[in-house]
C-alpha cells in the first residue's frame, strides 16, 4: 500500500485545531476483542477510560462507518484507534491527520459490507461531518484469529500508542481548560 | 468484437464476502456465467454440534454483522417448536420489532451506500455523497434510526445480547420504546422519499421468468412466521423444506447453491416478498407502491431496490404500531424445559429467507444442525441473470458490461460472509 501525506507518523501533534477548543475531545477504540490483534483498539480506549481523564469521552466501536460518524458528533476533537492490516511490520504504528483526504482500501481490518473505519472518515469530509480535529492511530495487527490477546508486537504498540495518545489528549484538553478555566495535570502514562 | 477477450475486475466493493465471477464467451456470444465463490467455509453448523439448544441464538449470530438478528430468531424459533413453546402477545411484538430494525438499517445500508451509486454512475456513496449529500445523509439517518431500534430492544446494535430462546433476558419499559417514536416517524417520512426516488432511477429492460419464494402469512407481510410460498404454486410449512428444496455442491463454490427440486433457481428476499406478500403491507407501504407504479408480478430484479425502500416504509410503520401497542410482559421469557426433537425454524432476513434445521438429544444437546442462507438461496438465480444479461448486452463495451453485471449483482445484496470484502469478475471471450 502506498503512503500518502496524510498517513505518514510525524513527531509533533498535526491536526489538533490551533483555535482554542470549546467541547470535550473523544478517544473512540474500532475493532473486535474477540479477533485477537484485532481488538488493539477497544483495548487502548478501555485502558484510557481507566484513567478517568477529565474532558475526555472514551467510545468502542466495532468499526460501522454510520455509528462512528456518531461517536464523533459533540466533540472538537476525536481520535479514532484499530488495528490495520497494510503489509507493513506487526506492531508498526500509523499516526495520521484525518483531515487530509486518504483512501487506505483494505487498510483497517474488518467492517460489514466494507462499510468501515475509511469509508465514516471520507463520507463525513463530504459531508462536512469531520471533526474538527481528527487523529487516527492504527497499529499493524499479526493475527487476526479468533481468540483473545494480543501477538508480543502489537502489545508493545499498544504502551506506545496509548502514551502518545495521552499526549494528544493532554495537549487538546489543556487548551479546552485554558479556555473554560478548569486546569487538570497530566496523567501519568 | 474480438473473438477473444478477457475482461477483469479485482475488486468490486459493496458486496460482502470472498467470490468471483466468470463469464465465458464464445463466437460473440456469452455461454457461461458462474458465480464463484471462493471463501473458505467457516463450519457453523460443525461448531453447533455439543452445544446446549440455548446457545443456537448467540453462536448463529455470529454468521452474519448486518443481519444477526435473522439468525437468531430463525434458530430461536426452531428451538421453541422443538420445546412446544410459542412465543407471541407483547414478547412476540418485540421480536418483530428488532426485526423491523434490522431491515431498515440493512435496507438502508444497501439502497444508498450499496446500490444506488451503480445506478447513478458512481463508483461509491463517498463520490455520491459529493454530488449529493442530502440524499445519503438521509440514508445515514434511516440507518442509524434502524441500529437504534435494533440497540434499544436487543442491547447493543451489532450482535445484541437480549436475545434468547423463549424471548429475552430482559423487556424495554414503555417509555424507552417511546423515545423511538418520534424518530421512527421522521424515518418513515424518509422512507416514503426513498421509495419516490428509487423508482425515478434509471432501470435497464430486463426481466427474467423467476420463481419467487417467500415465507407468507394470512394476517402479516411475513417475517417471522408463515408458510414457505412462491409464485409457481408452492406452499409447505417450514418442516417440509427438505422435501423440496435441496443444496448442491458446484466445483467453482465453497458455498452450497439450493434449488427447488425438479425445477432450479429461484429467488428469495425483498423483490420477493414484495411479489407474494404484497396485500400484506402497512396501507402507506402499499400506498407508495402504487403511486410509483410498482405491481406485485414485477419480474426486474434492478427494481428490488424500489422493493427494498417500500419495505423499508412498511417496517417503519409497523414499528410505530408495535411501539403504540406495546405493554410491558409479565416475564421475559417462556419457561422452558428441553426434549428430543428434530425442529425448523425459517424468518426473513433482509436478504430473503433463513431456514435452520437442528435434531436435539433430550437434554437438549444439538446432535446435528443444518442452516440454509439467503445468499446460498439466490446463487443460482444470480448466475441465470447475469447470463442473460450479457447475452443481451454482450455488443456493450467492456467496461459498461462489467458495471452493468456488478450492478445486477447488487440486485440480492449478497452477504457471502461477513469477514471478506472482495468480489472477482472476469469475463472471457474466445
Amino acid at each position: 500500500m502506498g503512503e500518502n501525506a496524510a498517513m505518514r507518523p510525524t513527531a509533533k501533534t498535526p491536526g489538533l485545531p490551533s483555535p482554542a477548543l470549546k467541547r470535550d475531545v473523544v478517544v473512540i477504540g474500532v475493532g473486535n476483542p474477540c479477533r485477537s490483534d484485532d481488538g488493539v483498539g477497544i483495548f487502548i480506549a478501555r485502558q484510557l477510560k481507566a484513567k478517568n481523564l477529565p474532558q475526555t469521552r472514551i467510545e468502542l466501536n466495532r468499526g460501522e462507518a454510520a455509528s462512528l460518524m456518531d461517536s464523533w458528533n459533540g466533540s472538537d476533537a476525536a481520535f479514532l484507534v484499530d488495528a490495520v492490516r497494510s503489509g507493513a511490520a506487526p506492531g508498526k504504528i500509523y499516526r495520521f491527520n484525518g483531515q487530509i483526504p486518504f483512501s487506505p482500501k483494505g487498510f483497517f481490518n474488518s467492517s460489514t459490507h466494507n462499510f468501515g473505519p475509511a469509508t465514516a472518515v471520507e463520507l463525513a469530509r463530504m459531508l462536512n461531518r469531520l471533526p474538527r480535529a481528527l487523529i487516527i492511530y492504527g497499529i499493524e495487527g499479526k493475527c487476526f484469529e479468533p481468540g483473545r490477546g494480543f501477538t508480543p508486537e502489537v502489545e508493545q504498540a499498544a504502551g506506545t500508542v496509548i502514551k502518545m495518545l495521552l499526549a494528544d489528549i493532554f495537549k487538546a484538553t489543556v487548551t479546552v481548560s485554558n479556555n473554560t478555566g478548569g486546569s487538570w495535570k497530566r496523567p501519568a502514562a | 468484437m474480438k473473438s477473444s477477450k478477457t475482461i477483469k475486475v479485482d475488486y468490486l466493493s459493496r458486496v460482502e464476502g470472498e467470490g468471483g465471477l466468470l463469464i465465458k464467451f464464445k463466437n460473440g456470444e456469452a455461454v457461461d456465467a458462474k458465480f464463484k465463490i471462493f471463501e473458505p467455509p467457516r463450519f457453523f453448523e460443525a461448531m453447533l454440534r455439543g452445544r446446549s439448544y440455548t446457545e443456537a441464538p448467540d453462536i448463529t449470530a455470529r454468521i452474519c454483522g448486518i443481519c444477526p438478528v435473522a439468525y437468531m430468531m430463525s434458530s430461536s424459533q426452531a428451538m421453541e417448536t422443538a420445546l412446544g413453546v410459542k412465543v407471541d402477545g407483547q414478547l412476540g411484538s418485540l421480536r418483530r420489532l428488532i426485526y423491523f430494525g434490522e431491515w431498515i438499517q440493512s435496507h438502508a445500508l444497501h439502497i444508498y451506500m450499496l446500490h444506488a451509486p451503480d445506478f447513478l454512475g458512481y463508483q461509491d456513496a463517498i463520490q455520491l455523497a459529493g454530488d449529493y449529500p442530502e440524499i445519503v445523509q438521509r440514508g445515514l439517518e434511516m440507518k442509524k434510526a434502524g441500529n437504534e431500534i435494533v440497540a434499544l430492544v436487543g442491547g447493543r446494535e451489532v450482535h445484541p445480547v437480549n436475545l434468547k430462546v423463549g424471548g429475552f433476558y430482559k423487556v424495554p419499559a414503555k417509555q424507552d420504546l417511546d423515545s423511538l417514536i418520534e424518530r421512527i416517524k421522521k424515518i418513515r417520512d424518509a422512507a416514503y422519499e426513498t421509495v419516490r426516488w428509487t423508482s425515478t432511477l434509471p432501470f435497464p429492460d430486463f426481466e427474467q421468468d423467476y420463481e419467487f419464494v417467500a415465507l407468507s402469512h394470512p394476517r402479516e407481510y411475513a417475517i417471522l412466521e408463515g408458510n414457505l410460498v412462491s409464485n409457481k404454486g408452492l406452499n409447505i410449512p417450514v418442516s417440509q423444506f427438505e422435501d423440496h428444496f435441496q443444496e448442491e455442491h458446484v466445483a467453482h463454490s465453497t458455498s452450497l447453491q439450493a434449488a427447488i427440486k425438479q425445477r432450479g433457481a429461484y429467488a428469495v428476499g425483498p423483490l420477493a416478498r414484495f411479489n407474494l406478500n404484497f396485500e400484506k403491507l402497512s396501507p402507506v407501504a402499499r400506498q407508495a407502491a402504487r403511486e410509483v407504479g410498482l405491481q406485485p408480478g414485477c419480474r426486474n430484479p434492478f427494481k428490488s431496490i424500489i422493493a427494498r425502500s417500500i419495505e423499508t416504509l412498511h417496517a417503519c410503520e409497523e414499528s410505530i404500531n408495535i411501539i403504540n401497542d406495546y405493554e410491558v410482559p409479565e416475564k421475559p421469557a417462556m419457561d422452558l424445559e428441553p426434549r428430543a426433537a428434530t425442529c425448523y425454524g425459517s424468518t426473513e432476513a433482509p436478504r430473503g429467507i433463513c431456514w435452520h434445521r437442528y435434531d436435539l438429544a433430550e437434554n437438549g444437546t444439538i446432535s446435528a444442525a443444518g442452516i440454509v442462507t439467503p445468499t446460498s438461496q439466490n446463487q443460482k438465480v444470480i448466475e441465470k441473470d447475469l447470463l442473460e444479461l450479457v447475452r443481451k448486452n454482450g455488443h456493450l463495451a467492456d467496461d459498461k458490461l462489467t458495471w452493468m453485471c456488478e450492478q445486477a449483482v447488487r440486485n440480492y445484496d449478497p452477504c457471502i460472509s461477513c469477514s471478506c470484502h472482495f468480489l472477482k469478475l472476469k469475463i472471457e471471450r474466445e
